[in-house]
């Protein structure tokens, strides 16, 4: 076998042609001197084209090319949670060591770290049958979660040795009588997915605090939901609101093709943030991947890739994983731009034709399943899309919506008019609700659905009465209609718009939001019966408890003091009848 | 690298020159070429393999023949940097343009620029006065941001830019700004305006120019960019300045970019630009930012002119992709005679909230910022109703915010090219001021402690009772 070592014969960007080696689609090569990761990614005659993820200038044709024998695949083991990586699981903080604060080229590093000992707790013992991705020992990997070490695929057989005690994650740990080891560590190819028994319809919902998102439009467990929108309009600000908040045990973020800054954004604060649920640093069950736009484009394409294996590895443990994506339209570009290098037949606007099929493959990957193991676990997936211009009638867009059953749409009126999230819920939709209302009604209020119809249906009212008022000016509709106007105007500044970045307003939970939404009715139903009584619509609008319900919301405690404020609110509006 | 000289020149077309049978040669690659005349021409590999090589001429390809000899010079495009280069104007590819001596190289820096490791960037979080009220109080910039101008012909955005050239500094400090001016076909009219201006307040001895103009090498602008940014690197982050990179027009340089992508037959992307066109924009303004452990900084202004004004054109929606935000010049405001004609609606900073509040500007600045937006959005709104149904069919409310849009124009958003207001007693002082032309209960942004204790009229309501 002299295929193993072949030569450079052109270089065109990130895309380099070699021959004299013969290796297997997706297999990873070193190319150049400087022995640069790359993969192959298209065979023809005796050339291997490969996509290179460093930079390639100064190398040049004739250059060694060596195969490696393995198809570019990820690390899985304790150390993945808190870690940030690069798009191809280089740790970034071990990067700045080992080169600086700039990502030069032909630097290795491993996903884990190989020499670090961790506590393993076995949970079977000798004798016991397992099989492959059954749990076979535990490590408490972060303060907040358990690491479960699973028996990689393949491996099962009757246990001939295990033992509890201090490893690094190389070391095998267990022995079953087939001789075969098993340490903690195991590699996965980053382009299968993991198997697991079955997939389940989603009947749980992903609570994220956002009150959009959550009440009109929810996303269920092991979902998949978009989000596209113009630039400016919050996308990345929605989907880090969803990485801080949304109660997944386990949170993959993936920057890809992101901006520097804004990673560092993210970098930085959410080790200061605390999560909701156990009061424990964010970080803990957190794992980020950070490709920046002016890194390898090549490593941009594989990103979205390791960080769904990696989500899928702690699904498979039976946790609840949230991945978020930012931008799956970089990710697109990534493919067009190695598309058009290795000069294939164009799609629409120049994406290659199996855009579509690649981003099927990848929100498919999400879901709430059986896991070999036999326990539930489930991923999310939340894709940001990036049209140009905003508009969505692009191919990235238009492939996203045809797989995923959320749809956030961002407008950009809405974000010039400060109205945040700028989700716009005319144009949103949610396929779950169905699905959940039982979730709902068992576990919130029995009447919740009944009252996000009531919402949603107003808010539908108020689009048509818009259109109304643009022409004639509000004064000329009669009051209950005003009313109307005035109860949807409620909906958009109390309960839609959401300030992310204030302490209190930023996450509220499903309860509360139950309420706000009843406070609204039940203005909605005093002010009906005022107005009857013969009160003034201004005076009712205008009363004082009204203004300190709307304004509560940005006060610590208002979910026990809601209830007080609406009926406060009710008193005052019959008052008003009165004073008429 | 021999220094053997080809003349194996297959095929020219545009910009690009194919040539055969080569010793290997690296990818980058910089050429030189001696033509038949005896004048010299700079290129750059853009794709290589045994059989051919592609090379891309900064100059253009005019009076390249078959005879031409072309030179590999076994290295990758550097430029030479040292603190020599402030106060210097250079061309678009690096030579002095000044009449003055070659730089002197302290080192020799690779152009393309390495990607800065996320995690070992440092948040940008420090307020940098403009002196503009309407980008300091709704589109406040920060140490380490990149904010480009979006503006189109004929309007001010030079004056704008060295406006901010001219006053950008940090509240209580005396850092000074060093500014990186790069010029990609700009005309000579534009270039002699700028030079002027930085000349007349003493700038000019505080920046380094690299200037490619309209007249100059097409393909030359490709580069511009890169050797003013790895200029504002070494300065940044070798000698701790903090540095202003003003380019101008990016819309100039994207037109370079497809022309490349043209003359090579790639498949073209939106509108005939390449599809590789983000990446590209990325590796430039990607140069902005912060890095642990170094004093000096990047601040980039690149201004952009939108053809056809329209902001859904690749160039302008790529770069908002990328940028942290972004200024927009309105030609109606220009119209209507007010300076700058910056339009806040659709103008936006992303790392705004990083940098201002208590400590680096005022505690009210979040809250009055995005009342002043939403009381004009809705007052520019309102304009709309009163052409059809007029003036009479407003309630109360609508009528403060209707007058309010004017108000926030012509006292907020006008003023003189040498005002510089400062933040808090300026820009935030004054804001309140129009704001109560507004009933307080309309202003519902506002947290009611603010309006306790900086609304002018309704402090003075309260000491009276």
């Amino acid at each position: 076998m002299s295929k193993e070592n072949g030569l450079i014969y052109r270089i065109s960007g990130p895309v380099v042609t070699a021959i004299g080696i013969a290796p297997r689609m997706y297999e990873v090569v070193r190319v150049g001197h400087e022995g640069l990761m790359g993969e192959v990614i298209e065979l023809h005659g005796d050339q291997s084209v490969i996509q290179v993820y460093e930079e390639t200038s100064g190398i040049k044709p004739g250059e060694p090319v060596v195969r490696t024998g393995q198809t570019l695949s990820v690390q899985l083991g304790p150390g993945l949670l808190t870690q940030i990586y690069d798009g191809i699981q280089r740790p970034l903080p071990k990067l700045e060591e080992t080169m600086g604060v700039f990502i030069t080229r032909g630097v290795d590093a491993d996903g884990l770290d190989l020499e670090k000992k961790w506590e393993f707790n076995a949970t079977v013992k000798k004798g016991d049958e397992i099989s492959s991705g059954q749990v076979i020992g535990t490590v408490q990997e972060t303060e907040t979660i358990e690491h479960r070490v699973m028996a990689p695929p393949n491996a099962g057989g009757k246990v001939k040795s295990i033992k509890s005690g201090t490893f690094n994650i190389t070391q095998p740990v267990c022995t079953l009588e087939d001789g075969t080891e098993i340490a903690m560590m195991q590699e996965w190819p980053v382009r299968s997915p993991r198997p697991f028994v079955q997939k389940y319809a989603p009947d749980v919902p992903l609570i994220t605090g956002q009150r959009i998102l959550d009440f009109l439009f929810p996303l269920a467990k092991g979902g998949t939901a978009g989000i596209p929108g113009p630039f400016g309009s919050g996308k990345t600000v929605t989907q880090q609101q969803l990485a801080k908040w949304s109660d997944a045990q386990i949170v993959v973020y993936i920057g890809c093709g992101e901006r520097g800054n804004e990673m560092t954004e993210v970098l930085d604060e959410f080790p200061h943030l605390i999560d909701p649920n156990t009061n424990k640093p964010l970080m803990n069950r957190t794992v980020m991947i950070a490709n920046t736009s002016n890194m390898p484009v090549a490593a941009r394409e594989a990103s979205v890739y390791t960080g769904i294996t990696i989500a899928e590895y702690f699904r498979d443990m039976g946790y609840n994983v949230a991945l978020m994506a930012d931008s799956t339209s970089r990710w697109a570009e990534a493919m067009r731009e190695i598309s058009s290098r290795l000069e294939e037949m164009p799609g629409e606007e120049g994406y290659p034709a199996y855009l579509s099929s690649r981003l099927a493959e990848f929100y498919e990957r999400a879901g709430r399943v059986r896991t070999l193991a036999g326990d539930d676990g489930s991923v999310s997936v939340i894709g940001a899309v990036s049209p140009p211009g905003g508009d969505i009638s692009e191919p990235v867009s238009q492939g996203t919506l045809r797989i995923v059953k959320v749809f956030w749409g961002l407008d950009a009126g809405l974000a010039r008019q400060r109205h945040f999230p700028a989700i716009n819920w005319l144009s949103s939709y949610s396929l779950y609700p169905q699905a959940l209302d039982q979730w709902y009604r068992d576990n919130i209020a029995s009447d919740f659905p009944e009252v996000r119809t009531d919402i949603s249906t107003l808010l539908q009212i108020e689009a048509e009465l818009q259109e109304i008022v643009q022409l004639v000016g509000s004064d000329a509709l009669p009051v209950d209609q005003q009313l109307t106007l005035e109860v949807a105007r409620m909906i958009r500044e109390f309960f839609l718009q959401q300030n992310a970045f204030h302490d209190v307003d930023t996450f509220s939970d499903l309860g509360l939001q139950y309420h706000m939404a009843r406070a609204i009715l039940s203005f909605q139903e005093e002010a009906k019966k005022a107005i009857a009584g013969g009160a003034q619509l201004e005076d009712v609008v205008n009363v004082p408890a009204r203004t300190d319900l709307m304004r509560g919301r940005f006060e610590k405690g208002y979910d026990e003091r809601i209830n007080e404020l609406v009926t406060e609110m009710g008193q005052q509006i019959a008052a008003s009848m009165e004073a008429n | 690298m021999s220094g053997k000289e080809y003349r194996t020149i297959t095929d020219v077309k545009g910009p690009l020159v194919f040539l055969n049978k080569t010793e290997p040669v690296s990818f980058g690659e910089i050429v030189q070429l001696r033509l038949s005349d005896g004048s010299m021409k700079n290129g750059q590999v853009l794709d290589t393999s045994d059989d051919q090589v592609i090379v891309q001429v900064f100059e253009g390809t005019a009076s390249v023949d078959r005879q031409t000899g072309v030179k590999f010079l076994g290295d990758v495009f550097k430029l030479p940097v040292s603190k020599g280069l402030i106060g210097r104007i250079l061309d678009g590819a690096g030579r002095p343009r000044d009449g003055g001596p070659e730089i002197v190289a302290d080192e020799m820096a690779d152009i393309i620029g390495a990607a800065i490791n996320p995690y070992s960037r440092q948040s940008p979080e420090s307020f940098i006065q403009t002196g503009i009220s309407a980008i300091d109080a709704c589109t406040s910039l920060v140490r380490g941001q990149k904010l480009p101008i979006f503006s189109a012909s004929g309007l001010p955005h030079n004056d704008i830019a060295l406006q901010i050239a001219r006053q950008a500094k940090l509240v209580g400090s005396d850092d000074d700004f060093v500014v990186v001016f790069c010029a990609m076909g700009i005309t000579a009219e534009e270039y002699n305006f700028f030079v002027h201006d930085l000349e007349r307040t003493g700038a000019l001895e505080n920046a380094a120019l690299f200037v490619n103009l309209a007249d100059d090498p097409a393909v030359e602008r490709l580069i511009t960019p890169r050797l003013a940014l790895t200029a504002a690197e070494y300065l940044a982050f070798e000698h701790d300045y903090h540095v202003l990179v003003i380019y101008t027009d990016m819309t100039n340089y994207c037109e370079s970019l497809r022309q490349i992508g043209a003359a090579r037959e790639e498949v073209p992307g939106r509108r005939g630009y390449p599809g590789y066109m983000y990446t590209d924009l990325a590796m430039l303004y990607e140069r902005a930012g912060l890095v642990k452990g170094k004093k000096g900084s990047i601040t980039q202004f690149p201004i952009l002119t939108m053809p056809g004004d329209d902001i859904t054109h690749p160039i302008p929606d790529l770069s908002g992709y990328i940028t942290e935000g972004q200024i927009v010049i309105s030609r109606e405001l220009h119209q209507k005679g007010i300076y700058p004609p910056i339009n806040v609606l659709p103008s936006l900073s992303r790392l705004m909230n990083a940098g201002i509040g208590p400590g680096k500007t005022r505690e009210d600045h979040k809250s009055v910022s995005d009342q002043l937006y939403a009381a004009y959005a809705q007052g520019r709104e309102l304009r709309g109703l009163v052409a059809i149904v007029g003036e009479d069919a407003l309630n109360e409310r609508d009528l403060q915010l209707l007058k309010f849009a004017d108000i926030f124009e012509n006292q907020f958003l006008r003023q003189s090219r040498d005002e510089d207001r400062p933040i808090n007693e300026g820009t935030l002082d004054l804001a309140w001021d129009l704001l109560s032309n507004i009933d307080t209960k309309y202003l519902v942004r506002l947290d009611q402690k603010w309006i306790d204790k900086y609304h002018p009229t309704d402090s003075k309501d309260s000491e009276e009772e």
